[in-house]
């Protein structure tokens, strides 16, 4: 170890790098959050020249390795932490929602233009390999008038590790009890049936390109690919299609019931409104930052994000924080010492 | 009857050839035809001289980027084609048996590693130790996957030349090594320089190697020690996106990417082929 | 006794402190050993990447030992791991990419080394040596836009009316899958093939393509009888270096091959590769069994280019009855 080390930093001695006249802070993480996160880290910047955070989406798992291994200053995910990671980091980590995202179920059916709606136990069936083709009566009964093809339905899913498919099998494994005992939830899982694209965009192109196929992507990619997708029932016995709206009603519920750390999965959240399958998506901050100027440009980006910064999320189809978990969060970020 | 028989084979076979040639070429044609439809119209000076702007915000460019993948493929270069060519020379010059065999066997085991497998490799022996990404660790990364490509090469090219030059110039009295130096490797520098340059030219476009070790930048990184951009893990990066704009700045960097290999390779060529004439059997 | 260092034989077998100096002296054995020095750089990096290998998949090859092999069951949340899927699909695509790619790179390398007037041949190879260029991600973007509808709607369609009763073309044509990332595959490679083998070709004394012409042979004939065989290691030199890049290959595969760990017969069936599972689940792999399984899997390709390389240059060796004199192994 100590060899390599050597090598290392004789490597780095010999190129010595530049003056540190600006603030450099390194993050990395989700892939999803990362239109609005450059976002605010460019805007970030413009106000505040000399702080230059650089954020690389390598993904959520990839997030928390780096920041584990302390080679980057804090990271991004969107599913929090277990508690076997948090121990496993060594050191105290924080997390701090951001925005609010939604996975839908997207479908392209030749001949079917109007918007389908997904019970739970079809959605369930349909990944598990059990519902085969699209005229079933599960997912017919509830869609009546519409006419269905007897074609078999083509299942797409992710199959890279991502944040998109851990909100998708956690909603899947919380609706059937066999999911959860069959397949479970995780970043990567080993899928039943169907084939596997590579990040939402991958999903989002095979979807274009397979008829009778159905698959899941972030909101922000069906609407910008101008997938159809459709509604989702949620626990309240409402069918509800993704929307901005439908995930904060799904966030706001889950305000109250807010554990102190942040941890919470919303999905198949209470409320009549609540889109099911939402999420938050957090940023994963080390408790004890010893650079006090790292530190101060941190916590200051913190409540630049949670004030000025929410009001960038819609532009860019994102849902904001609800108010009360903002205000948790102001509390929370005196943690960082 | 016969003579017509092999003459037509004659015909009918070169002429497959050149079909084969045809389609190598239309292959890129069609790939720099689809680059440049969409995303030649996003090609512009901002292309090349400003920073990346967020999703939304017209204009923006990869100027650091562009800077990055220069700086990468040079400590790349510098790492990877002196241990390349040197140890062609000795496996071609003064080598036995034993170790040749395998020194050309890891090697080709070394090129058939995934990219990605070289990155982490790099990571755990650069980045890991000092907790930093860097442009280092990133050109380090590359330059280990030129090194196969150029050694075997090398290796292939200087066998090529005709033992008569070899012993020609030592029948002048000439040692191994002045050989070497002033008949042989000039002899064989057009592979080898081919070689060199179509090493650069795959590690020029690689992206999973560059994810642990150079990370990325959003910004200008200033020296060696300091994560930076790079043209594919941008178009990577945008390509994967959600948003149209962002898949066309993907394209227009991709052709960036293929005309500073172009221009490099032309560079390159000229330059060297001004001071040396090649010896043409 | 000082005498002019007569060091012709680069074995240098003399032996004794005199010789010694005289060689170092004359620079050779100073050259001998620096060069000697950079060619075992490249053992020294492989050595420690297959030891970085070994030591990261510790806990994975404890917990599964020889059936990692044979298994078929890839499972992040059981916790299940087996390589089996995707040494088919990565030896599958990589031999169709070959196969694809062998024939059509020597025949353009050919043309241009043989045919082609000189000007021409030169700017056109330049060209193609830019196909090397092109990044992985690109190639796997234009896959899925362009080859992945074509093979979807007219070539998989085709060739299952052809072929259909081989168990190579059955099955539901999506588009993606082994022959797509074959495919692809063969377009990367190409270059290697056409650019080292062109080269390769071109070195061949010319008093070789003269005899056999004076022999009266076709140009047909003098090429492909006396030019390419003499040109063999050098050719066979360029098809390793294109085996290794489409055995590692990650980012393009990825996007056209379905990412579905099965394995079958038919060339239409989605699939996985070891380089594409990498790429794919690297990143977001926590756990530490997890990921010592991805490294695992990493040590298993490692293992499958070593008994590949080897088996090529057996077959190499065997078919080779008097070879060129030079060391081809």
């Amino acid at each position: 170890m100590s060899m390599r080390k050597l090598i290392g930093f004789a490597l780095l001695l010999m190129l010595v790098g530049a003056p540190a006249w600006s603030q450099n802070i390194n993050a990395a993480g989700a892939t999803f959050p990362y239109p609005i996160y450059s976002k605010w880290f460019d805007e970030y910047h413009k106000a505040h020249p000399n702080v230059q955070i650089n954020y690389q989406s390598i993904g959520s798992g990839g997030g928390i390795r780096q920041l584990m291994d302390k080679t980057v200053d804090f990271g991004a995910s969107d599913g929090p932490m277990t508690d076997e990671q948090l121990k496993q980091a060594g050191f105290k980590i924080l997390h701090f929602p951001t925005v609010l995202g939604a996975a839908v179920p997207s479908y392209n059916i030749p001949g079917v233009t109007v918007e389908l709606r997904f019970t739970p136990e079809a959605l369930a069936g349909i990944y598990l390999g059990k519902i085969t083709k699209w005229n079933d009566p599960a997912i017919a009964g509830a869609n009546p008038g519409i006419k269905l093809p007897a074609e078999d339905i083509v299942v797409i899913h992710r199959s890279d590790g991502s944040g998109t498919t851990y909100i998708w099998t956690d909603y899947l494994s919380k609706i059937s009890s066999e999911w959860a005992s069959k397949v479970g939830r995780n970043t990567s899982v080993n899928w039943p049936v169907g084939l596997g694209g590579k990040g939402n965009e991958g999903v989002a192109g095979l979807l274009k390109q397979t008829p009778d196929s159905i698959g899941y992507v972030e909101l922000i990619y069906a609407i910008q690919n101008t997938l159809s997708y459709g509604s989702v029932k949620n626990s309240a016995d409402e069918f509800v299609k993704a929307s901005l709206a439908g995930v904060s009603a799904a966030a706001a519920g889950a305000a109250n019931a807010m554990p102190a750390d942040f941890r919470v999965s919303i999905t198949d959240a209470p409320g009549k409104a609540a889109y099911p399958i939402s999420s938050f998506t957090w940023l994963l901050i080390p408790a004890q930052i010893q650079d006090a100027a790292k530190r101060n440009a941190i916590k200051d980006f913190l409540h630049w994000m949670l004030t000025t910064g929410q009001q960038y999320c819609e532009g860019l189809a994102y849902a904001k924080l609800p108010k009360e978990v903002v205000a948790k969060e102001e509390k929370a970020i005196a943690m960082i010492q | 009857m016969r003579l017509l028989w092999r003459k037509t084979v004659n015909i009918v076979m070169l002429s497959l050839t050149g079909l084969c040639a045809l389609i190598a070429v239309s292959v890129l044609f069609f790939i720099l035809g689809y680059l440049v439809y969409h995303g030649g119209s996003d090609v512009n000076w901002d292309f090349f001289t400003k920073l990346p702007k967020p999703v939304g915000e017209a204009g923006g460019g990869m100027a650091n980027a562009i800077v990055g993948s220069g700086k990468l493929l040079l400590l790349a270069a510098i790492f990877g084609i002196p241990v390349g060519i040197l140890g062609g020379v000795y496996l071609s010059e003064f080598g036995g048996q034993a170790v040749p065999f395998v020194v050309r066997y890891t090697a080709d085991l070394l090129n058939g590693v995934p990219s990605i497998v070289i990155g982490i490799f790099a990571y755990a022996v650069v980045v890991m130790p000092v907790h930093h990404f860097s442009t280092v660790a990133g050109g380090f990364a590359l330059g280990v996957m030129m090194i196969p490509i150029v050694l075997r090469s090398t290796e292939e090219f200087l066998h090529s030349v005709p033992p008569s030059m070899r012993e020609g110039a030592m029948a002048l009295g000439a040692s191994k090594w002045r050989t070497i130096t002033s008949v042989v490797l000039p002899a064989a520098s057009r592979g080898i320089l081919t070689a060199a340059l179509l090493a650069l030219a795959r590690v020029a476009g690689e992206t999973a190697p560059l994810l642990f070790t150079a990370f990325g930048n959003r910004f200008w990184s200033p020296g060696w020690s300091q994560p930076i951009a790079s043209l594919p893990v941008m178009i990577f990066t945008y390509a994967v996106g959600p948003y149209e704009d962002w898949h066309q700045q993907a394209w227009a960097a991709g052709l960036v990417l293929l005309g500073l290999v172009l221009v490099t390779n032309v560079v390159v060529r000229t330059v060297l082929s001004r001071r040396s004439s090649p010896q043409r059997p | 006794m000082a005498t002019a260092p007569t060091t012709a034989n680069a074995a240098g077998l003399s032996w004794g402190p005199r010789a010694l100096i005289q060689k170092l002296r004359s620079g050779d054995e100073i050259a001998r050993i620096v060069t000697l020095i950079f060619a075992l750089v490249v053992v020294l990096l492989t050595a420690l990447l297959v030891y970085q290998l070994w030591i990261n998949s510790a806990q994975s090859r404890h917990r599964f030992g020889f059936s990692f092999f044979w298994s078929t069951t890839w499972d992040p949340v059981a916790n299940q791991f087996g390589a089996l899927t995707f040494v088919y699909g990565t030896l599958v695509t990589s031999a169709l990419g070959l196969l694809i790619a062998v024939p059509l790179g020597l025949g353009a390398a050919i043309f241009l080394a043989e045919l082609a007037p000189r000007r021409l041949s030169d700017n056109l190879t330049f060209l193609i040596d830019l196909l090397a260029a092109v990044p992985s991600v690109i190639y796997g973007l234009l896959g899925v836009f362009i080859l992945v509808p074509l093979m979807r709607t007219e070539i998989q369609p085709t060739l299952k009316r052809a072929f259909g009763f081989t168990p190579f073309f059955r099955g539901p044509a999506y588009g993606i899958g082994f022959l797509t990332a074959g495919f692809v595959l063969a377009v990367m490679i190409v270059p290697f093939i056409i650019s080292v083998s062109r080269e390769v070709l071109l070195a061949v004394p010319n008093d070789q393509r003269e005899a056999a012409l004076a022999l009266g042979a076709t140009r047909w004939e003098a090429t492909w009888k006396a030019v390419v065989p003499y040109a063999r290691t050098g050719i066979m030199g360029s098809i390793f270096l294109a085996l290794a890049r489409a055995l590692g290959e990650t980012m393009a595969v990825t996007m056209v091959i379905g990412n579905n760990p099965t394995i079958s017969s038919s060339l239409f069936s989605p699939g996985y590769s070891i380089a594409a599972v990498l790429a794919n689940e690297f990143s977001e792999a926590t756990g530490n069994l997890y990921l010592s399984a991805l490294i695992e899997l990493g040590l298993v390709l490692f293992l499958l280019t070593f008994i590949l390389n080897g088996l090529a240059r057996l077959l190499i060796i065997l078919t080779t009855g008097r070879g060129t004199g030079v060391s081809i192994a």
